[in-house]
Formats: structure tokens, C-alpha cells, sequence
């Protein structure tokens, strides 16, 4: 026990005495959060809309009014007759052109389908997407108001139908960044936990350090105890970090039991040291572990969580591998935890996932170390 | 104290690391301090200090930490009388609060040594100790390896300056990890079966052409201004009529022969010829096989 705490306080104090990296660990997390937060926002507003009204009618005015009001869209140029739209979207004028055609009202007038053209921008697949189901939204809304005009002249009501009334839970504006926090928690804890503990002990073998531990009488329980838990505390104090800014600046509050929480990241942050070890063990230099570490945490925590991407949508064969990579379920529980409030209860197959990750990588870790003092 | 010698790559320092347990050798045995290296491996760390062939303490932690980090992780409990005791000796107390990285490379091979030692061995290991540092050190450091070894401790150190090879009790000569000899310095050179004539002459280059033509296939070496001339053994007549010959070639060539004369080996001419012995057996199993 004292040779852990030797081992460990010696690893601090290197820590401690090295400010850049101290600073990068510390620092790297929270700069990605304010980046990715303002950056990776997939919400989609304020669309700019280019409206050719060909009608100049209170019907046709309507209908663009519909999509104004929307808050989704706003006007950035009313093109004449005469003018190429195509240009339009091309010059990034707009990203998408509402065309209401001559005789719009007089079809309405006569009871004839009515026709309004949306030109998209598809370039931007993503934003492309939403717009158009924004704006499906607002025309089937505009029918609606239509249809109920009509039959109120003729004299009925339209008192039948369908209301839908969708509620959103947990985060009722579908902000993404809400959503996001938890992704990038899973990630950077990932990525430093992996990289520290990697580096340190390639750093020994580099100097040859490890040669001398290996001459003195201890275990190597202590050794990978004492080189992990410095940076063990330091993620988590990371974490608390991360947790304090996504509340500071982006108003995302915990509404689980931090209890909970420290379980959770505990688990997840034992796999990612014990990969972290793992590629120590596979590796000579400080620049090798650090692209491999980079490659095997960064990656898969960013692309295959399902913090950007979803899972759902991704091919068959992608979804299985999927499971092998811990941040999904860590993603999971802490989206639970930290938006819906939830308890570890519902997760237990996650944890228990989670917990598994951690036992093989730590012990694969071991087996490798053994095999190399043999 | 046991100097293994060798060329680069003969397996000088796979030989330490076997006998340290750092490495399970493929065939045969090894008994260190009588345990098994890898077998008993935490109990050989016990009695063993090993110093590396690199400066292998840590840059970032100053010469107190890095001892107290050796001491705690050996499991020593009261380090600290050791320790100043330690530094003493080797004139280090002012430093104790630089980081080993501002050391001087003395001073870092001194700080190493005493890392290795806060838990009072039996046996110290050294892997080339002196290589790269400077002269004024390297008496330094000897001065305290001759002091350590009358306190009763058993040195085994690998070295390529023979002249370091000379101060030990025994020395193995090895090459490509064969053991070509072992015995004790003066032993090696007395029972070489071969002699030796030095030549001393100018321009020297010219010297060389004449006797490596006249000696036929003889290793001659140079040293400095010096030639040693390695020829089997012979009687005294024939050494006599070797050496008038070459100083009549070396006239007739116009070089100008200051000295030539009959003398003992040193190790340097012992693990020359060695080797060289060792590398034309090499290549006539090649043959052999081919």
C-alpha cells in the first residue's frame, strides 16, 4: 500500500510539474465543450428564404405570413417575375425559395388544388432535411385553416379531426446542445482517459525508468494503481469541470443524483485507463501510443456513440460494432442521469456492459504486462 | 567486481538483464545471489541494485524525490539517514533540491547510483556506467565503486574501456553472446599464446603497408603512434630474425624505424585478438556450411 501511494504521489507531483499538459488536460476539455456547443448546433432556424410571390394576393400573402411567423424561416429576398431563382440559391442568397404561383387565390377561389414550389438547397443534407419538414409542416397547417374557411362558408364546421398535440420531454425546445453535453463528457473522458495513462507509462519505458521499477519489489497491482488513480481523479475533476461550464454557459443542469453520475464515470473511466494501459503495454514511443490512443478513443467515441451520428440509421454491420465501443452505453445512462433525472436502475444492462468493458480491457492489460517481465 | 567486456552488440547488456530476471533466457540456468532470477524475482530485488545503461531516474522529480521514489517502491521504511548519508558521500547535499534533469552528466550517474543503493544491496549491477561521461567524473565515479567494493559489496558491470576492465578482479570477454575467456586481467594476458612486437616508426602510414606485407596476414593495430604486431609463438631466434627483417623493409621503404621490441600483452591486445580469432572461426563454419 505505501509503494501505491509512493507510486502514485510520485506520478502527481510530475503532473504538477508539468503546467502545459496539466493546462492541456484541463483546459482541451472545456475548450472543446464551448466549441462543439456553439459549433455543433444542429438546431435549425432562421433559415434564409427567398419568397417570389407571383399572386399578390391575401391568400398568397398568407402563406408566406405562415412561413414567416414560423420563426424558422426569414425573408432574405423577393425576386420578380423575371428573376433565375436557381441563382439564387447559388449565390447563397437563400437556402431555400418559396414560389407562390400566378392565380394562387383564384385556384383556391375555385375549389382547384392550389399550388405553392419549394426550391431547396440540398447541399446541405442535414439542414435540407429539417427545412423540409418545416415546411410540410406549415402548408398541412395552411390546409387546414383553408379547408376550415371553406366549410364554414358553406356552412359547416369542422368540428371532427385529429389535433395533434406533440410534447417534447426532457428537453421541451429539442435544444441539441442539452443533448450534446453528455456526448462530449463521454468523449473527452475517453480521450484523456486513454491518452494520460497511456503516455505515462510509455514516457517510463522511453526513459527507461521502467527497467529500474521493475528492479524494485513491487506488484504490478500497485504499479498500475498507483500510475491510474492520479489520473483517475484528475478525469473526474475534469468531468466536474465540464459539468460546472455546460451548466455555466449553456444552462444544462443535472437532474439525477450526482451519486449516480460519479458511478457511472467511474466505470467508463476504468475502461478507458484500462485501454489506456493496454496500448502501453502494445507500444515503444510516446508518439505511437498517442495516435493509437487518439485513433481508439477519439473516434469511436465521436462517430460510433451515437453522439453525432445515430445509431439507428447507421448499416447493419456498423450498428454491430457499435457495441464494442463503451461510450454508447455510457452515452445512454448519462443522457438519463443528466436530462431525464433518471436513476441507475433502468441502465443496469448498460452499467453491467460498461463494467464488463473495463474488466476485459484491465485484464487484458494485465496479461500483456505479465507477459512482458516473463 | 566482474567486468564483462565485449564489443557493441555481443550481449553484454542481454547478459545483465538475463542475470537480473529482466529477461527469461531460452535455454540454461541462472542463479543470481543463489535465487532464481525470474522465479524469485521479488526477492532478487531485495539484494540487487541495477543501474541501467541510460539515465533512467526521473527528469521532473529533483534528487531527494528521486530517491525517496526508489526507496519507498524497494519498500524501505527509514530512508532517510541512508539517504543524507548517501548524497554525502558523494558531495551531492547542495543539489538535493535540483531536478535531475539541470544534473551535470556526473552528477546524474552519481544521483543513479545512489538510487540504486538506498536499499543497501548486496549486489550492484552496472551497465556501462562511464559511458559518456567525462574523464574528471569517470575517476570520480571509480573512486567511489573501489570504495563501495571494500564496504563488502560485489560489483558485476558490463564496460568498453579496458582500461576500466583492468580494475576488475575477473573479466569475461564475450562476442555475438559466446564467452570466449574469463579469468582475472593479468591471467588473460599471461596466458595468451601469441606475440607481441611493437613498432614505433614514421610516416606511419607507409609502416603500416610494410609490416602488414612482411608479417603476412598478421593483425597489426595501431595505437597512437604505436604498432602492435601480433605474431604466434616462436622461439627467441626466430623473433629475433622477424624483427631484422622488418627493419630492413622498413628502410628499404624509406620509413624511419625509431623502435621495434618484444612486448607483454595488454587486455587491449588480448580482447583484439580475440575477437578476431572469434570472427575467422565465424567465417570459416560460413564456409564450412556453404
Amino acid at each position: 500500500m505505501r509503494k501505491l501511494w509512493a507510486v502514485a504521489g510520485k506520478e502527481l507531483r510530475q503532473i504538477m510539474r508539468d503546467p502545459l499538459s496539466l493546462l492541456t488536460l484541463m483546459g482541451f476539455p472545456a475548450f472543446m465543450l464551448v466549441l462543439y456547443g456553439y459549433a455543433l448546433n444542429f438546431d435549425v432556424r432562421h433559415v434564409p428564404l427567398a419568397v417570389q410571390d407571383l399572386d399578390h394576393t391575401r391568400a398568397s400573402r398568407d402563406v408566406v405570413a405562415a412561413f414567416v411567423n414560423s420563426t424558422y424561416f426569414d425573408v432574405s429576398a423577393t425576386p420578380g417575375a423575371a428573376e433565375d431563382l436557381t441563382r439564387l440559391l447559388e449565390r447563397r442568397v437563400a437556402k431555400a425559395v418559396l414560389v407562390v404561383p400566378e392565380g394562387f387565390a383564384a385556384d383556391l377561389e375555385a375549389a382547384r388544388t392550389a399550388q405553392v414550389q419549394l426550391l431547396l438547397d440540398g447541399a446541405d443534407a442535414l439542414t435540407a432535411t429539417t427545412v423540409l419538414g418545416y415546411a410540410g409542416a406549415i402548408v398541412s397547417e395552411s390546409n387546414v385553416r383553408v379547408l376550415s374557411r371553406a366549410l364554414t362558408r358553406a356552412g359547416q364546421r369542422l368540428d371532427a379531426g385529429i389535433a395533434y398535440e406533440p410534447r417534447v420531454y426532457y428537453n421541451p425546445e429539442l435544444k441539441s446542445v442539452r443533448f450534446l453535453v453528455p456526448g462530449l463528457i463521454g468523449l473527452i473522458m475517453m480521450l484523456t482517459g486513454v491518452l494520460s495513462t497511456a503516455l505515462s507509462v510509455v514516457r517510463e519505458k522511453e526513459r527507461g525508468t521502467i527497467e529500474q521499477i521493475r528492479m524494485a519489489p513491487i506488484g504490478s497491482f500497485a504499479l498500475i494503481a498507483g500510475k491510474t488513480l492520479p489520473y483517475l481523479a484528475l478525469s473526474l475533476f475534469a468531468t466536474a469541470f465540464i459539468l460546472a461550464m455546460a451548466w455555466g454557459i449553456f444552462g444544462v443542469e443535472i437532474r439525477g443524483s450526482l451519486l449516480d453520475l460519479l458511478a457511472a464515470t467511474l466505470l467508463y473511466l476504468l475502461g478507458a485507463l484500462g485501454f489506456g494501459l493496454l496500448i502501453s503495454t502494445l507500444v515503444n514511443t510516446q508518439a505511437l501510443a498517442f495516435q493509437i490512443g487518439l485513433l481508439g478513443s477519439l473516434l469511436p467515441a465521436l462517430l460510433l456513440s451515437g453522439f453525432v451520428f445515430q445509431i439507428r440509421l447507421m448499416p447493419v454491420w456498423l450498428q454491430v460494432i457499435t457495441h464494442l465501443v463503451p461510450a454508447r452505453y455510457y452515452l445512454v445512462i448519462l443522457r438519463g442521469i443528466i436530462l431525464k433525472g433518471a436513476s441507475l436502475r433502468p441502465y443496469w444492462d448498460q452499467m453491467g456492459l460498461l463494467a464488463l468493458y473495463a474488466t476485459l480491457v484491465l485484464g487484458l492489460a494485465t496479461v500483456r504486462m505479465r507477459r512482458a517481465e516473463r | 567486481m566482474f567486468g564483462l567486456i565485449g564489443p557493441d552488440g555481443s550481449g553484454k547488456t542481454t547478459t545483465l538483464r538475463a542475470v537480473l530476471g529482466l529477461l527469461a533466457p531460452d535455454k540454461g540456468q541462472i542463479a543470481t545471489c543463489g535465487l532464481h532470477p525470474v522465479r524469485q524475482h521479488a526477492e532478487l530485488t531485495r539484494r540487487v541494485g541495477y543501474l541501467s545503461q541510460r539515465f533512467s531516474l526521473y527528469g521532473d522529480l529533483n534528487v531527494d524525490e528521486n530517491i525517496a521514489f526508489f526507496a519507498e517502491i524497494h519498500g524501505v521504511r527509514h530512508w532517510r539517514a541512508r539517504r543524507d548519508e548517501l548524497l554525502e558521500m558523494v558531495r551531492m547535499s547542495p543539489f538535493r533540491k535540483r531536478l535531475a534533469d539541470r544534473l551535470s552528466g556526473g552528477m546524474k550517474q552519481k544521483l543513479a547510483l545512489m538510487a540504486t543503493l538506498i536499499h543497501t544491496p548486496d549486489l550492484l549491477v552496472l551497465d556501462e556506467p562511464t559511458t559518456g561521461v567525462d574523464p574528471v567524473s569517470r575517476r570520480d565515479f571509480w573512486r567511489l565503486l573501489a570504495r563501495l567494493k571494500n564496504e563488502g559489496l560485489t560489483i558485476l558491470l558490463t564496460t568498453p574501456y579496458l582500461d576500466e576492465a583492468e580494475r576488475c578482479e575477473r573479466v569475461a570477454l564475450i562476442d555475438h553472446g559466446r564467452l570466449l575467456s574469463s579469468d582475472a586481467p593479468d591471467a588473460l594476458c599471461a596466458a595468451w599464446d601469441g606475440q607481441l612486437l611493437e613498432v614505433v616508426a614514421r610516416p606511419q602510414r607507409m609502416a603500416v603497408d610494410v609490416v602488414r606485407r612482411v608479417a603476412q596476414g598478421k593483425d597489426v593495430e595501431v595505437f597512437g603512434e604505436r604498432l602492435h604486431v601480433s605474431l604466434p609463438r616462436t622461439s627467441a631466434s626466430e623473433m629475433a630474425a622477424v624483427t631484422a627483417r622488418l627493419r630492413e623493409e622498413l628502410s628499404a621503404a624509406g620509413v624511419v624505424v625509431a623502435e621495434i621490441r618484444s612486448i607483454a600483452p595488454s587486455l587491449e591486445d588480448v580482447f583484439i585478438n580475440a575477437i578476431r580469432g572469434a570472427e575467422a572461426r565465424r567465417a570459416g563454419e560460413r564456409e564450412g556450411q556453404a
